[in-house]
């Protein structure tokens, strides 16, 4: 086991590595010369082109790209981010604020939908052919199918425009406002939690059906145990090994998700903070949340492979 | 020579012989959803190649005095802000849907398959490069990295379908990798090695054909996905340029009237739906009929 860990952390750094360069290439190739986008349109104007080289060197940006992704990967190391070109802040402090707010969220929905979807596929797997299965196949294809931010504006319009039961939009640090923190939650929850929910209640209800053909839960049948101990004892073991991978994925979804679900609600997070510096061309910021982002996800996928390995001894010496 | 091309005619006899087609197809088509899928797929295909003569009105021209009108016997989906009808929109939208999702599937799936066969068939060095580099990308939120792709390229459908076929080539290469190592060591492969086929021979001969069955169904799932992608990547502004009508953007130009107009909002979301879950649909199907390892996968 212990080796396996230590090849798996090896691959993860190299990932991250590679990560780093990919990021750091795809932004610099980012359309527009960010200085002037920095510079007010009057300064633009009234510039000389020496004055424009002295900005690009203040920023960094008239050396070349190697020299500037070392520098980039030194500043990393400091939890230096670099400056934003559009905030003029220091990219750490604003995502600083801004990564509890989509964690706080995506956490929410990561742990909600892991649960519920292997409950309900767990359900739907041992009353196969039930009106349950039914209604559970039924809502995780469903699921799988809407289009989040769609589904946003659907929720918006019932329980905050027609019911007036929740807030339509915004957030509230739950150190703030519990209650309403809360309240504003439940919206964007649902949204982000739907699809991986879906996911992963069709991957547990499907190898559920798988193992509940194997012999050895035949055998525990016929020995006469309770139902209750067959299902946990031998067939939630084995059958959640495959879903335990789209735990990774999952993540994945929800992160990529709180892009567009932070946009219909209007929170303050990662993902929208993300799309307005797209537009802007803040480099430093997509740098910044693509590389939090993805080092979230290595780090889950990580823990994900070593769990894997935990559960099913053949992968450690596969 | 002669003995060389006799022998490579013989192990060419792989691929589905007609009674296994005639039973994929039952399999696939017993349940009723799949049917109601394979419909609606027809149906979009239709719509999008007819749109011209289905559409009552031009998707394009703003017509002011006609604007945000509710459903009537005129506009059956009724107008956008700009007085433009709604129905008209959606169905021309089908064919920015269509085309992002089979174009972006395409270069996703060729690009991935390519990556895949050359990890998975040289092993070693290219092994490790490529996978290390597709578990990178994997690190990406597909979302995120279409969006920075797309804006990296600049807007523009095009850019779009590229982003989108960069985003989703991780599962294909994958998929395709892990096919080939079991692939590879079958008998048929050695024996082809034996006569002295080469590499590229073995590939495109043995390995890419018995490769497939897995990778259709995941065409079929994924096409669904790349239709979800490019709708949010039109309803965050990426893409089309008005008046061009997407589906994604209509949702987003509704929105700020759903409290007088929802359907505005509501019925090009129910347009993607429809079509993304088609697709899900069939892509089960053909898992059923063609591989049922890949069962719930997404």
């Amino acid at each position: 086991m212990g080796t396996y860990i230590i090849r798996r952390l090896i691959q993860s750094v190299f990932v991250i590595i590679i990560v780093t360069c990919l990021v750091f290439v795809v932004i610099r190739f980012l359309p527009g010369d960010p200085i002037l986008v920095y510079l007010s349109q009057q300064q633009v104007d009234t510039f000389t082109i020496e004055q424009l080289n002295k900005a690009r060197a203040e920023f960094g940006l008239d050396k070349p790209i190697p020299v500037q992704y070392i520098y980039w990967i030194k500043d990393l190391f400091r939890g230096d981010l670099g400056m934003s070109l559009f905030y003029r802040e220091h990219v750490s402090a604003l995502i600083a604020e801004r990564v509890p707010v989509t964690l706080y969220l995506g956490l929410i929905a990561f742990v909600i939908s892991q649960i519920l979807g292997i409950t309900f596929g767990t359900i739907s797997a041992l009353r196969r052919g039930s009106r349950t299965d039914t209604a559970v196949t039924l809502v995780a294809n469903l699921g799988i199918t809407v289009p989040i931010f769609w589904l946003g504006i659907l929720l918006i319009y019932f329980f905050g425009l027609k019911l007036n039961w929740l807030p339509r939009f915004g957030y509230t640090s739950p150190f703030v406002d519990f209650v309403q923190s809360l309240r504003q939650a439940i919206l964007p929850v649902i949204c982000l939690a739907i699809f991986p929910l879906a996911a992963s209640a069709r991957q547990t209800r499907s190898s559920m059906l798988e193992v509940i053909r194997q012999d050895y839960v035949r055998t525990a049948w016929s020995k006469g145990l309770r139902e209750r101990v067959i299902v946990m004892k031998h067939v939630l073991k084995n059958g959640l090994i495959p879903v335990v991978t789209l735990a990774g994925i999952g993540l994945s979804l929800i992160l990529g998700g709180s892009v567009l679900v932070e946009t219909v609600f209007n929170i303050p997070g990662m993902g929208r903070l993300g799309v307005e510096a797209v537009f802007s061309q803040d480099y430093a910021i997509i740098q910044a949340i693509i590389l939090i982002m993805a080092v979230m996800i290595v780090t889950v996928n990580l823990l994900v492979d070593i769990s894997y390995g935990w559960l099913d001894p053949r992968v450690r010496y596969g | 020579m002669e003995r060389k091309a006799q022998i490579s005619q013989i192990s060419l006899e792989t691929p589905p012989r007609v009674g296994e087609l005639r039973r994929i197809t039952r399999v696939m088509f017993t349940r009723k959803v799949v049917v109601l899928g394979a419909i609606i797929i027809i149906l979009m295909i239709l719509v999008a190649a007819f749109a011209p003569w289905l559409a009552p009105y031009d998707p394009y021209e703003t017509n002011l005095p006609e604007a945000l009108q509710p459903p009537n016997a005129h506009h059956l989906l009724g107008t956008d802000s700009l007085g433009r009808d709604t129905l008209s929109r959606i169905i021309y939208g089908s064919r920015i849907s269509l085309l992002v999702g089979i174009v972006s599937i395409f270069i996703a799936a060729s690009l991935g398959m390519t990556l895949g066969l050359i990890a998975g068939y040289y092993r070693g060095v290219p092994n490790t490069l490529i996978m290390r580099f597709i578990d990178a990308l994997m690190a990406f939120p597909m979302m995120l990295l279409a969006l920075v792709v797309a804006s990296v390229l600049g807007g523009g459908l095009s850019n779009v379908i590229i982003a989108i076929g960069i985003a989703l080539t991780t599962v294909y290469a994958r998929l395709m990798c892990g096919q080939v190592l079991t692939i590879k060591e079958n008998d048929y492969v050695m024996a082809a090695r034996s006569y002295g086929a080469s590499n590229s021979l073995i590939m495109v001969r043995h390995i890419i054909p018995n490769c497939l069955p897995p990778l259709i169904v995941l065409v079929t799932m994924q096409m669904g996905s790349a239709i979800l992608a490019e709708a949010g990547l039109s309803f965050l502004g990426i893409g089309i340029t008005p008046p061009g009508a997407a589906w994604g953007a209509m949702v987003n130009n509704g929105y700020k009237y759903l409290l007088d107009l929802p359907i505005l909002s509501f019925a090009p979301g129910i347009a993607i739906m429809l079509v993304v879950f088609a697709f899900n649909m069939v892509g089960d199907g053909l898992r059923d009929a063609l591989d049922p390892r890949l069962r719930g996968t997404v």
